[in-house]
């Protein structure tokens, strides 16, 4: 069926109302993001399709990614009057007897991570939540009340986990393309910027450039224009962009389509990292139904306004993030960047007008047409509006996606939300910004989150990854982590980034390996100083960043490097030994059992003793020991 | 690392290569990456032949097609092994122990990146990043991911690949 207006939306609504929130029988939702399918999600699947695909009163069914990865495979079961129930770390060995006491009413109180008090997305409060009327189970805390999902607003990641990706009606059901019809049928061109423009969005790629602003100087450039879309997530740690494609696509095929009414474009491109094969599979379908749909394509909707989209992948080159780098590859080029005298929204890809977002960014872009730029701009913090996601991973007990307000403080991020550090070890720093953001150390923990507030302590917003570290990770060796992956993906064609980052690199590297000599501090600042002033593009000129943060917050850290040849953290293996210490060793051996070079030995139930000459340092035994008798000395 | 498929011996379909450049991607030099993909996914590699042909079919220089070939990751022109073992060296990996796993995987298989062992069983690659960071250290063989990877672990994984 061809939609033509905002009624026969409606009417699909009306008509997948019951299958999203009172099935006619059971049905199970599987978390089925790439995330999920890692940790056994397919297993789940087909183990349930396997048991209860017979039935006819039960019905399974995927959804994209439900946020708290770390307890993944996450599989909720619904029926019609009864709870919502999320069961977190449900393998195939599980499912059916979960399945089966949900049916009993014998809910499994160990594998249930609480019930879902309202599944309503942002979009949908012109109707009554439909969970109102059930009573919910006794002793299962709510979903939205556990810290983990506390303190998030879900804008961007509204739909993901909660629908099917591949259906459109799911889709519809919860509100999509009516913005997109509202602003088809509704609202001009300027109208539809002054909306961004009010609502104060910022890219959510890294570099954070006003949204609104970009859209109109694109639409005032004349010839081809085009809508890009930046799908070449590349800061390592940070995988929201992967989990909207795979969980929501429409919401960013809207988005664009909403740009391209905006700007006045025809074509548009998805530019995908070639890492994220299950989004590329997801968009295709997605567009299909678009198609099929009758909301892309030639005369949309029964107007003239027309709309095309293609995907192109990428092929493992992170620098094609950068926008002239990203559109000289969508050409078949090699990605390689250029200096922007003249913009890409004047000449970009094909030399026509092109406007590059992000995915997050184009999923923000629904609700803020639906419910106004005002309502959006009420979020957050003067300078930063609305709401941010951010991957939590790293040395975190919950790591995991979540989306919050613009302002919240990183205290609450990692202590709150992703409820600390691991094993009682110590927080040591958060990453932000990928390999162009810096550390932030634990004494700046009240720091608001926002783009300005990042900048003043020397990282970056980037693209929301947020890696924790802890007493066991060396700020030395992350610094040197960064600058390696940095020199992999300098493009080559500027010296400051090229020969710059490999000098710094060899700086570090020595450093690590016990050979830092006085001044090699003040030499990498110095160097950081000058690739960050004359480097072409933003690889080079944020390259320096995780070395000079780690410099100015954990000097001392280089110091015990280079002065004492000791790496405090127990990684850079030619700093540090482990030894056991007798007072704490049961004797239990275990890791003398996993030790690959039979370095430990010992009699059972007494201390053990560790031979330097045999040990490797591999830190199987640091990491096996349960009572923290291996030391690192 | 040498290997046992030897390129002189390699038959290139040319209508299967035709069908790719045509019919998937309309002869169109913009393609080229994604020809480049579906060729390496139909030979494992980029076979040299298969780059002068395809420079001839879409008007593009091979100097210009071999720039694209080694500027991207993705692509290999030695022919590969039967699995290839893709070691995640993400940050959140890195933190997590990412590096014992890459020293034992180099160590097992006595190979470096971008690598084949000499029974052309595995090929080494790192990648940044698969956005799998829950599950961090990471790796992928083939197509399954192995998660919250333990060094002791990395052996019975290998064998399970012939």
């Amino acid at each position: 069926m061809k939609i033509t207006s905002i009624t026969d939306l409606d009417a699909i609504r009306q008509a997948c109302f019951s299958r999203l929130y009172a099935p006619d029988g059971v049905k199970v939702n599987v978390g089925m993001a790439s995330c999920g399918i890692a940790a056994g999600a397919q297993a789940s699947y087909n183990r349930a399709l396997q048991e209860f695909s017979t039935k006819p009163d039960i019905s399974i069914s995927q959804t994209g990614c439900i946020g708290f990865c770390e307890m993944e495979p996450l599989v909720e079961i619904v029926a019609p009057g009864k709870p919502r129930m999320m069961y977190h770390h449900l393998t195939e060995d599980k499912i059916a007897e979960a399945i089966n006491g949900y049916l009993a009413n014998d809910y499994h109180k160990k594998w249930i991570l609480g019930q879902m008090r309202d599944p309503r997305n942002i979009l949908e409060d012109d109707i009554a939540n439909p969970q109102a009327p059930v009573t919910p189970a006794e002793g299962f805390p709510f979903l939205e009340d556990i810290p983990f999902y506390a303190k998030q607003t879900k804008i961007a990641l509204r739909n993901c986990g909660y629908m099917d990706p591949d259906s459109i009606e799911e889709y519809i059901a919860r509100k999509g393309y009516y913005a997109f019809l509202k602003a088809l049928t509704q609202m001009t061109p300027a109208d539809i910027i002054k909306n961004i423009k009010t609502s104060g969005l910022r890219g959510r790629g890294g570099g954070g450039f006003p949204t609104g602003i970009k859209w109109e100087s694109c639409a005032k450039h004349s010839g081809d224009r085009y809508i890009i879309c930046n799908a070449d997530e590349g800061d390592p740690g940070a995988y929201m962009d992967r989990s909207i494609l795979e969980g929501d696509p429409h919401s960013v095929l809207e988005g664009m389509l909403i740009a391209a009414l905006a700007i006045g474009s025809k074509q548009g491109f998805f530019y995908v990292r070639n890492e994220y094969p299950l989004a590329v599979k997801r968009l295709i379908t997605a567009i299909k139904e678009a198609e099929k749909a009758g909301l892309l394509g030639d005369n949309i909707a029964g107007t003239n306004f027309s709309f095309h989209v293609k995907i192109s992948r990428g092929a493992g080159a992170f620098v094609c993030g950068e926008s002239t780098a990203l559109m000289s590859s969508l050409e078949g080029k090699v990605g390689r960047p250029r200096a922007k005298y003249v913009h890409t929204v004047e000449k970009g890809f094909r030399d026509g007008p092109s406007n590059l977002n992000n995915v997050e960014t184009y999923a923000n872009v629904p609700p803020i047409i639906l419910k106004g730029g005002d309502w959006y701009a009420s979020m957050g913090t003067a300078n930063s509006k609305g709401t941010k996601v951010f991957s939590l991973v790293g040395k975190i007990n919950n790591t995991g996606l979540v989306e919050v307000p613009m302002g919240i403080n990183l205290k609450d991020i990692v202590f709150g939300i992703g409820g600390g550090v691991p094993r009682k070890k110590e927080f040591k720093a958060v990453q932000t910004g990928g390999p162009s953001g810096g550390c932030i150390p634990a004494r700046l923990l009240d720091l608001p989150v926002d783009y300005q507030k990042l900048a003043e302590v020397g990282s970056i917003m980037g693209s929301g990854g947020m890696i924790v570290m802890d007493q066991d990770t060396c700020m030395v060796d992350v610094a040197r982590y960064f600058l390696d992956f940095l020199k992999e993906e300098s493009c080559g064609q500027c010296n400051p980034c090229r020969e710059g980052i490999k000098q710094m690199l060899e700086i570090l590297t020595s450093i690590c390996q016990g050979n830092g000599k006085e001044g090699d501090i003040e030499l990498l600042e110095e160097l950081g100083a000058m690739i960050q002033r004359f480097s072409l593009c933003g690889l080079g000129t944020s390259a320096p960043n995780p070395v000079l943060t780690t410099i100015l917050y954990f000097r001392n850290e280089y110091e015990a490097h280079i002065r004492d040849k000791k790496c405090p953290a127990g990684v850079c293996k030619a700093l540090f030994h482990y030894e056991i210490d007798p007072e704490k060793c049961t004797g239990c051996g275990s890791c003398a059992r996993k030790c690959p070079q039979e370095a430990i030995t010992g009699d059972k139930k007494k201390p053990h003793s560790l031979d330097q000459s045999k040990c490797i340092k591999c830190g199987i035994c640091y990491d096996t020991c349960k009572f923290d008798a291996l030391v690192i000395r | 690392m040498n290997s046992s498929v030897s390129e002189a011996s390699l038959e290139l379909d040319y209508r299967e290569l035709d069908r790719i450049i045509e019919e998937d991607y309309q002869n169109d030099k913009e393609n080229l990456i994604m020809i480049l993909q579906a060729i390496q996914k139909t030979y494992n590699y980029l076979p040299k032949p298969a780059l002068s042909y395809l420079a001839v079919k879409i008007g593009v220089p091979v100097s210009q097609i071999y720039g694209v070939a080694t500027f991207y990751s993705t692509f290999s022109l030695e022919p590969r092994g039967r699995n290839i073992i893709s070691i995640c060296l993400g940050t959140a990996c890195h933190v997590r122990g990412g590096d014992r796993i890459h020293e034992t995987l180099v160590d097992q298989l006595q190979v470096h990146d971008g690598q084949t062992t000499s029974d052309n069983r595995f090929t080494l690659e790192s990648v940044r990043c698969i956005g799998c960071c829950s599950l961090g250290p990471v790796i992928k063989v083939n197509e399954d991911m192995h998660g919250r990877l333990k060094q002791d672990e990395i052996q019975s994984i290998l064998s399970r690949y012939e």
